[in-house]
């Protein structure tokens, strides 16, 4: 790799704004987003209750748009694409995981797996997804049959089966103890090394934030800080 | 102050509306089909029965050549006669200048001494005629509406023989000719056929029966024996050419009134309890599948510590809201469309004045049963998720027990994808909201076909009448018998193509102690016009000896071919003879015996006679025809079969068409109901899970197509059952409109079927098309924020 070289912008976003419109109440969620994300980048959302890190996700990740300001993926123009647009967009580029694991019930774990390589352009194989995420021998439980970690990891293995450039996470380990919560930020971790994919992770706990590359703070609608980490802990190495 | 929980019930309500409507008008549907059913058929029942008390219309009835009046006397003595009026009745043709074809009156007198006592006519305008005026009529209603006569006008009969021109009155209704029916006619024609009354001393003086009549009238004491009066009478009039006297029920008009009556009881009977069934199933299923969805709502009341009273009552208060609704609008379009309905077959039947019959007792069965419907569902779905403890209500019901089956290889062997296979698993997971909502589509096409099936049976039974058995273009029927030369000379009238005789004879059919009034139909052996059909529809010849009776007759009498039966001649010397049952015939009308004409005239011992002729015509020289035939002496009634036709239709068009479109109307708000609330709730319970899969990147179009392909699937395997069910409802009806007078043949062909379906899968495009409208919506980040 050429050191010189700095790697290509994934995600830049301009002035970002969005307005909640309840009747006569207007809710500031985002007041002027300014960000930047490069390929391969590991980053950590933190902020308080409400501070619009979710809605922010959501907005790169083709689910809601702008009120006003740019949201740019490397050439797309986000806020401004069609519905149609932003669909291909989720489908070609984006690998979701949530707090609320958001399996079909009614599927199996390749299955639900399958569910996306079924229409991702160079998916993986389900299972090798789901070896990814040290779920190879768990393969055909439902979602009812497994523990709620293991639910977020096939989530993460259906995230990733697409080979996603982009993961985003909103508090993935939200829902679990810190010794499950290590094995999916674990499985996170390596998928950002070895896929490459730029990997965007809302927390609410701060010791996550000691393995990422960058930590991005919020605060009422705006990015407060940002710290660069000049040096990353191992998942298995923080604890909460 | 509304409570929370009140406050609750009424946003849900605003919420679903428009579910709550459709449910709403599900139970409509069912309570008014019930309502306007047996509230048209009551009413016209008891118009009929209030008519006939007010105008005192008889019980027996009996026609002779001649009869002196002084019989009179020694009928009044019979025991159990309460009344006894002699007249003068006879067809005949009319003149009427502004009409080509034919016309004829059954002339009726009335007493120039005193009151009518019997058959009692309501003048609608004008007076009766002076006594002894021998140009003054009182013209029936109907008649002179068609032929836009007022009082003054004037028209021409001829009357034995002799052309009169006739001054109308007054015009009347009566009793008797509510179905004012000319011979050979299947449907009241008031253009072609009316009734005149007329002044006895005039009306005798024109048929040369001064102190004479030729029509009785009897009304029957009460408790008076109907048969033995009727024997006695005969046994009176057998020596002055006496036909055989008959009760109601075999007077023309009451037979036909009865068998329409009988229809659309049949119709109220079995239809209308279909629908409120069925319609009760829908709600019941609807809401209980509405409450399970409410599981979490329920959880979450109790943990807060709702009693489960409480909280069961807020969803029976819930039900409740929408059952009255639906029980509201049902009453009221029922009312609505009993009374419309009851005003169209009172003004088919010419009524003098209706009287509407709503009896509370059907509003409170229709309205109960709906309710009990609605709250039965609610409370079953309601206790079941009321008895779990808040914790697991709260979660999501269990799904988890999806197991591998034998799907599953089917799946893997089809490499079916995955959103095939939600849609397979969800099917098969939930086997009672599956089958629930394949039996309420069912049952929705059902309804559908036993609503439609009468239109394909009459138009099968057009067919073989007209186009296969009846081809005549017209009938003549003679005053009295003709020689067969008469036949001859009605063949060489212009535009006679053909000329077909028939002898007609009345006679008392038995076997056994089964008997009925019929007419032996004298045919050629191989009639080519009027043709007798053989249970394949395939022409007859003529037996060359004994009778061959209509498949309905040789039921009633319990007998098959090679049988033999008592035939008891009402004209004649009205001997008593045995004859074998040559064969069973086809026939929708009537009681029908058909024999070779000869055999009839030997029977009849009399030489070779005829009672009329059929016809086929030259359709461009009708006009030539028409104005020959109106000046034949010999003819007292003309039948035009095309015409009838027509009428036949048109009539049906008016009556039937509009009762089964309301039918079939409130058939299609039920399928649209029940598909349209399946296709909600599945969104309901499933949209989480579809907008889960927007967020993968699934389009809307895939998404749609998993919920909607569950929906297409159950249609599609809902209408073979369907088409089952709708089969036995149209077996049930066929049974219930049978009447002695005529018979709907149970014909339900393709077309049913398609329509049938075609609404169904019409009111699912449109659900299917509303449910996506709403997918198109689903707030996908809403969805991510909860839990499931
Ligand atoms: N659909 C909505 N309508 C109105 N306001 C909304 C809506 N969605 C979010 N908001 C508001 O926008 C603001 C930002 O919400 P957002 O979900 O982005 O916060 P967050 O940083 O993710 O918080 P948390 O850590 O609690 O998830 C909040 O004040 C929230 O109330
Ligand atoms: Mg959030």
């Amino acid at each position: 790799m050429n050191v010189e070289t700095p790697p290509p912008l994934v995600f830049r976003t301009r002035a970002l704004a969005k307005v909640y419109r309840t009747g006569e109440v207007e809710v500031h969620a985002l007041r002027g987003v300014d960000f930047e994300a490069c390929a391969g980048e590991f980053v950590v959302l933190l902020g308080p209750s409400g501070s619009g890190k979710s809605t922010f996700l959501n907005i790169i990740g083709g689910l809601d748009r702008p009120t006003s300001g740019e949201a740019w993926f490397q050439d797309h123009d986000l806020s401004r694409s069609s519905d149609a647009a932003l669909t291909a967009y989720r489908r070609d580029h984006v690998g979701f995981v949530f707090q609320f694991y958001n399996l079909v019930p009614s599927l199996s774990a390749r299955e639900n797996v399958r569910l996306v390589t079924e229409i991702a352009r160079h998916p993986m194989r389900p299972e090798e997804a789901l070896d990814i995420v040290g779920l190879g021998d768990r393969m055909d439980h439902f979602p009812a049959q497994l523990s709620g970690g293991e639910q977020q990891r096939v989530a993460i293995a259906r995230a990733i089966a697409k080979r996603p450039e982009v993961l985003l996470c909103d508090e993935p380990t939200g829902a679990l103890d810190s010794k499950t919560g290590v094995k999916v930020l674990d499985a996170l971790t390596r998928v950002n090394e070895s896929f490459g994919a730029t990997t965007l992770v809302i927390t609410h706990n701060a010791g996550i934030a000691a393995i990422a590359h960058r930590v991005v703070r919020f605060a009422d609608g705006r990015i407060q800080a940002v710290e660069t980490n000049a040096a990353r802990l191992r998942p298995e190495e923080v604890t909460w | 102050m509304t409570s929370a929980l009140d406050r609750k019930l009424l946003r849900d309500l605003v919420r679903l509306w428009p579910q709550a409507l459709a449910i709403a008008l599900v139970m409509a549907a069912g309570v008014a089909t019930l309502i306007l059913g047996v509230g048209a058929h009551a009413s016209l029942s008891e118009t009929r029965a209030a008519y006939y008390e007010r105008n005192r219309f008889s019980d027996v009835f009996a026609s002779v050549t001649r009869a002196p009046e002084r019989i009179a006397a020694r009928i009044a003595e019979i025991d159990g006669v309460g009344a006894v009026e002699t007249r003068v009745g006879k067809i005949a043709l009319l003149d009427l200048s502004e009409m080509p074809e034919p016309a004829s009156a059954i002339f009726v007198s009335l007493p120039d001494l005193g009151e009518q006592t019997l058959d009692l006519i309501t003048l609608r305008s004008g007076r009766t005629p002076l006594p002894g005026a021998t140009r003054e009529v009182v013209v029936s209603e109907p008649f002179a509406q068609a032929h836009g006569y007022e009082i003054g006008s004037t028209f021409s009969a001829i009357l034995n023989g002799v052309k009169r021109e006739l001054t109308i009155v007054g015009t009347a209704l009566s009793p008797e000719f509510v179905y004012a029916l000319g011979p050979w006619d299947l449907m009241p024609d008031d253009r072609r056929f009316g009734v005149v009354w007329m002044s006895r001393a005039a009306l005798a003086a024109a048929y040369d029966l001064e102190g004479a009549f030729s029509d009785l009238r009897v009304r029957l004491l009460r408790g008076a024996s109907e048969s033995a009066v009727i024997e006695e009478i005969d046994r009176i009039l057998a020596p002055y050419g006496g036909e055989g006297a008959h009760g109601r029920k075999d007077q023309l008009s009451h037979a036909f009134l009865d068998a329409e009556l009988t229809q659309l009881q049949a119709m109220s009977r079995i239809l209308p309890p279909i629908f409120l069934v069925v319609a009760a199933f829908l709600v019941n299923m609807t809401l209980a599948r509405l409450i399970t969805l409410e599981r979490e709502q329920i959880g979450l009341l109790k943990a807060l510590g709702y009693s489960n009273l409480a909280v069961g009552m807020h969803y029976l208060k819930f039900v409740a809201a929408i059952a009255l609704i639906g029980a509201a609008l049902g009453s009221a379009a029922g009312t609505w469309l009993g009374t419309g309905l009851t005003r169209m077959y009172g003004d088919f039947f010419h009524f003098p004045f209706l009287i509407f019959q709503m009896s509370p007792s059907v509003y409170l069965v229709a309205v109960g049963v709906t309710l009990a419907a609605a709250i039965v569902g609610a409370l079953k779905a309601a206790t079941g998720v009321v008895r779990l403890a808040p914790a697991v209500a709260m979660t999501p019901p269990a799904p988890a027990r999806y197991r591998r089956t034998l799907l599953d290889r089917l799946h893997a062997a089809l490499r079916m994808p995955q959103s095939a296979v939600m849609t397979m698993r969800h099917l098969v997971r939930y086997p009672a909201r599956s089958l629930g909502g394949l039996v309420g589509i069912a049952l929705a096409t059902s309804i559908l076909v036993g609503s439609f099936w009468s239109f394909g049976s009459i138009e099968f039974m057009i067919d073989v009448t007209f186009q296969r058995s009846d081809r005549q273009d017209a009938t003549i029927t003679f005053v009295g018998e003709r020689e067969a030369s008469a036949v001859q000379e009605i063949a060489r009238l212009p535009g006679v193509m053909a000329a077909e005789p028939y002898r007609s004879v009345p006679v008392k059919i038995r076997a056994a102690n089964v008997e009925r009034r019929a007419a032996i139909t004298g045919k050629p052996d191989d009639p080519d016009l009027s043709r007798v059909l053989g249970s394949d529809l395939a022409p007859v010849h003529m037996p060359e000896t004994g009778l061959a009776l209509s498949d309905q007759l040789a039921a009633i009498l319990r007998v098959e071919t090679g049988d033999v039966v008592e035939v008891e001649l009402m004209a004649g010397d009205r001997r008593t003879v045995t004859m074998p049952v040559a064969m069973v015939v086809e026939g929708y009308l009537g009681l029908m015996a058909y024999a070779d004409i000869g055999t009839v005239n030997r029977l009849m011992r009399e030489g070779a006679l005829v009672s009329g002729v059929h016809l086929s015509l030259d359709e461009t020289r009708r006009e030539a025809l028409f104005a020959e035939l109106k000046a034949i002496p010999a003819a007292s009634f003309v039948a035009l079969q095309r015409v009838s036709l027509a009428k036949f239709r048109e009539t049906l068009a008016q009556n039937l068409l509009t009762m089964v479109s309301i039918y079939a109307g409130l058939a299609a708000i039920i399928a649209f109901g029940v598909v349209y609330n399946f296709a909600r709730i599945s969104l309901s319970e499933q949209g989480r899970e579809l907008a889960s899969l927007r967020v993968l990147g699934f389009t809307k179009a895939e998404i749609s197509w998993i919920l909607l392909s569950e929906l297409a699937i159950l249609v599609l395997l809902a209408q073979p059952l369907g088409w089952l069910i709708g089969y036995g409802f149209a077996v049930a009806m066929a049974a219930g409109f049978e009447s002695e007078l005529y018979r709907v043949p149970l014909v339900v062909n393709r077309e049913v079927y398609a329509w049938a379906s075609l609404v169904v899968v019409g009111a699912a495009l449109v659900s299917g098309l509303i449910v996506r409208r709403r997918i198109d919506r689903l707030d996908l980040i809403a969805v991510l924020k909860t839990r499931e």
